[in-house]
């Protein structure tokens, strides 16, 4: 609400744009803490002290090491570099995040948009399903299944010959993948349903355009705003949700590491005063409020009202 | 409200006010420039013009309020000696609703479903203490009375969903003159309503300002409705004054050509621009004994014939909820019909969208209402329009670039645009593009669905111009759907008017628009205001002698 006033605000210096929106602060420190995130991420051989899974071994071994210049983090239980592993760990957490959320995002659009436009009964089903799912609490429902493939993985192992760590690192992504479609499936369908009321789409299905059509050209490109925030903070809690996973020994087993997990091995330091566990946790913590930065900036430019060039 | 000791013959003294957009990027356009106006105790003042003209932003002005990104850079508004300008925040808050209140569009939107009229309407003079619950109470059964709504003492406990849209709109003058303002600003309160409801809301309207003596800004655009009910009218353009004068020297002997435009504009509304040409009589579309419902058991349509020749343009008039729209979505297979036939060319089209060809889908194409939502935002002219001719017709896409063009150039608009989004052009240019996409598809009909009522009138007049044109040019049919009898006049050679899913009249325009009359066809064209000061009296006075 703008009060009549005899102040005009100032006009603003140019400052950082994107898209053709301002960048304001906020998002700025946002962004930068995500790329820095996957700069470590992408240049962990080059950056990392150590190479990835490395136990020092005889006198070099120290347990507990506080920060030094050798270790600038110092080192954990069994005297391993806490910086190297890091920077490893962001890869997987990370990366297998990012895997994550796109699988949710393909199966959670797709069903969603289809559950808006093939009629009632195709949205009733589907719809009835989401509301099974989201019934479950997710981490529970997450370490049932994970406990019950996890029982089978020596079988599936020795029959199709992956190594058990790609096996574990896939049924993590595929299990969290699908039970994280549901809230994308319900965002997309109702994005799709308003979408859908359009004269626009009326004047598609009028011409006689198929739903694959109607799906690509119509829905989408009109949809995504809404669905671009919602990727940020999904990825948010499948990261947050990974990570809560390799803590409590269900998720990224050893010798692999994630964030999650470091933090799971060095939380004995804890009752020994030192700062070890703290760092990976940081860590979590930082890109989680990063990511969650540049979120919110993007949807209020999003849910700003439009003008007629918007 | 005690008037300063200095005594003031104006309620309101605007002076050079002047209205910007500020953006992050820096001063936008000018919405109001230069504009002074004063309002005399009991006096009204029309502000006329079209969209973007800066009427309600001068409107919210004299509350001291500018919309989000708006800010009022220069000039005076002065309310009762004070200006609103300078005021403090706690005086401009006692100003809103207690001096000056607004009573807008869309009564439907402004109410809170939630909660009941009582608690709405009195909900400022308790915030404010001016009156204890029960005097509130009793002082909106009176103002019930004084607007005519039915059984007053009642009405205030109804939710607004439980009444009528023009009940509402009255509901909404009583939350207004509650704490009897100095000034009601009326913004274009009866556009939404139907022609026959706008009747009797204006006349209550004028009732209301009478009787209290309130001074009032009525804003707008139909200088007919503006007739009825001010004393002097203000012309705006584009933020700017045209012209400011007496009611009947603005409607009778206007000085600016622009006034000139817009006075001529409601004046040749019943001239008809058809020059019939010699027409074939094998009919083109025939709808016969059709019934259609949604999903409920009422019959949306009841039993509707209609037939429309190649060269026709057959106008379905009715209210809104009189099925006329409806009707369309049966020719066009949205809405399976549940009886009867549609006939296209001698051939039954199937019910529904699905079982229709591509061929009879391309032979019938629609025109909708609001060309903002008729267009998808993320595509360029040449895909809207392009999308058509590749999809009908097959067409490589090294010549759709040129039919495109080509089509472009068809509708009066510059080759240029041709790459644009719907977001760079204006309402009409857009309503343009919807009709160049229906053109491409060559087909034999166009349902036009309310195309000019979205738009401004001058702009609708170039848009049935237009129509007109093509229809000269390339011999297609018009299913015409309209609320607005002057476009029916102006451009339909027959007319079929619908009340609650039936046809009650149906023939040649120059029959249905000449006695004897059906009784509602009757009470339709006598609810069209007319430019005269008088007509409101007039037709109030007509119809008291029936009713006896």
């Amino acid at each position: 609400m703008a009060v009549a006033d005899t102040k005009i605000p100032a006009r603003k210096a140019p400052g950082i744009r994107l898209f053709g929106h301002r960048v304001p602060l906020t998002a700025q420190v946002g962004f930068l803490i995500i790329f820095v995130n996957l700069f470590l991420m992408v240049f962990a051989p080059v950056l990392a002290p150590y190479p990835e899974g490395f136990v020092p071994s005889g006198s070099e071994m120290v347990k507990w090491a506080p920060a030094s210049a050798a270790h600038w983090m110092g080192t954990d239980s069994i005297g391993r570099d806490v910086m190297s592993q890091l920077f490893y760990g962001a890869r997987l957490s990370i990366g297998l995040s990012l895997i994550t959320t796109i699988i949710a995002f393909v199966i959670g659009i797709v069903t969603g948009f289809a559950a808006a436009i093939s009629g009632r009964w195709v949205d009733i089903v589907l719809s009835r399903f989401a509301d099974l799912i989201l019934s479950m609490p997710t981490l529970i429902f997450c370490l049932v299944i994970i406990t019950v493939v996890m029982s089978r993985e020596a079988g599936f192992v020795a029959a199709t010959g992956v190594s058990n760590a790609f096996f574990e690192g896939m049924v993590i992504v595929f299990v969290i993948g699908f039970l994280y479609a549901v809230p994308v499936f319900r965002l997309a369908r109702a994005v799709a349903m308003n979408i859908v009321a359009l004269e626009y789409v009326e004047a598609a299905r009028l011409r006689g355009e198929n739903i694959w059509w109607v799906i690509r050209r119509e829905i989408l490109p009109n949809s995504i705003p809404p669905l671009v925030a919602e990727f940020g903070l999904r990825f948010c809690f499948t990261f947050l949700l990974i990570a809560a996973l390799s803590f409590l020994g269900l998720g990224i087993q050893p010798p692999y590491q994630d964030w999650g997990s470091i933090v799971n091995q060095n939380a004995q330091a804890i009752f020994l005063g030192k700062p070890q566990p703290l760092f990976a946790a940081g860590a979590i913590a930082a890109l989680t409020i990063g990511v969650n930065l540049v979120v919110d900036w993007l949807l209020s430019v999003y849910s700003r009202a439009h003008g007629e060039n918007a | 409200m005690n008037p300063p000791a200095t005594a003031q013959d104006h309620v309101l003294d605007v002076e050079d006010l002047r209205i910007e957009v500020r953006t992050d990027a820096g001063p936008g356009p000018v919405l109001v420039d230069n504009v002074s106006l004063k309002l005399k105790q009991g006096e009204v003042l029309g502000l006329i013009g079209e969209s973007g003209a800066g009427k309600s932003t001068i409107g919210l002005a004299t509350m001291g309020y500018s919309r989000s990104g708006c800010f009022i850079t220069g000039g005076k508004i002065i309310f009762r000696g004070k200006d609103v300008r300078t005021m403090t925040r706690e005086e401009r808050q006692d100003l809103r609703g207690h001096g000056v209140a607004y009573i807008a569009q869309s009564a439907a939107a402004s109410f809170n479903p939630a909660l009941t009229l009582y608690e709405q309407i009195c909900e400022i003079a308790l915030r404010r203490g001016l009156m204890k619950e029960d005097e509130a109470k009793a002082e909106a059964v009176r103002l019930f009375k004084e607007l005519e709504l039915p059984n007053p003492e009642a009405f205030g406990e109804r939710y607004p969903h439980q009444v009528s849209g023009g009940q509402l709109q009255r509901a909404m003058a009583a939350m207004a003159m509650i704490t009897k303002p100095s000034i009601l600003i009326f913004d274009e309160p009866t556009t939404a309503l139907d022609v026959t409801t706008q009747v009797e809301v204006l006349a209550s309207f004028r009732k209301l300002i009478r009787e209290h003596g309130t001074a009032a800004l009525y804003i707008t655009h139909d200088l007919a409705v503006v007739a009825q009910i001010a004393d002097r009218i203000m012309v705006l353009r584009h933020g700017k004054m045209v012209e400011v004068g007496d009611a009947t020297q603005i409607l009778q002997a206007p000085r600016e050509e622009y006034t000139r435009r817009l006075v001529a504009e409601r004046t040749v509304a019943n001239q008809n621009l058809r020059e019939d040409a010699e027409k074939s009589t094998a009919p083109l579309l025939e709808i016969k004994n059709v019934v259609a419902s949604y999903r409920s058991l009422t019959k949306v349509i009841n039993d509707v014939s209609i037939d429309i020749q190649r060269g026709d343009t057959v106008a379905v008039v009715g209210e809104s909820g009189s099925g006329k729209s409806t009707l369309a979505r049966v020719v066009v297979g949205l809405l399976p019909r549940s009886q009867g036939d549609v006939r296209f060319q001698g051939q039954s089209l199937p019910a529904r969208l699905k079982d229709r060809s591509k061929d009879q889908l391309r032979r019938i194409q629609m025109i909708y209402q609001m060309p903002d939502v008729a267009l998808n935002p993320r595509q360029t002219l040449l895909e809207i329009i392009g999308r058509p001719i590749e999809f009908y017709f097959g067409t490589p896409k090294s010549q759709i670039k040129d039919q495109v063009s080509e089509l472009l150039r068809h509708i009066d608009l510059p080759e240029s645009f041709i790459n644009r989004r719907p977001g760079e052009l204006s309402g009409g240019q857009k309503q343009r593009v919807c009709i160049a996409r229906a053109l491409a598809a060559k087909p034999e009909l166009i349902i036009c669905d309310e195309v000019t009522s979205a738009l401004d009138q001058l702009v609708g007049e170039e848009i049935l111009r237009l129509l007109n044109r093509l229809q000269d040019e390339l011999g297609i049919a018009y299913m015409f759907i309209t609320h607005d009898l002057g476009t029916v006049k102006r451009i339909a050679n027959k007319v079929a008017v619908m009340l609650k899913g039936q046809l009650v009249a149906y023939g040649e325009t120059a029959s249905i628009f000449n006695p004897p009359f059906h009784p509602y066809t009757e009470l339709l064209l006598s609810s069209v205001p007319e430019m005269r000061a008088d007509w409101l009296d007039e037709v109030l006075a007509k119809r008291t002698k029936k009713s006896r």
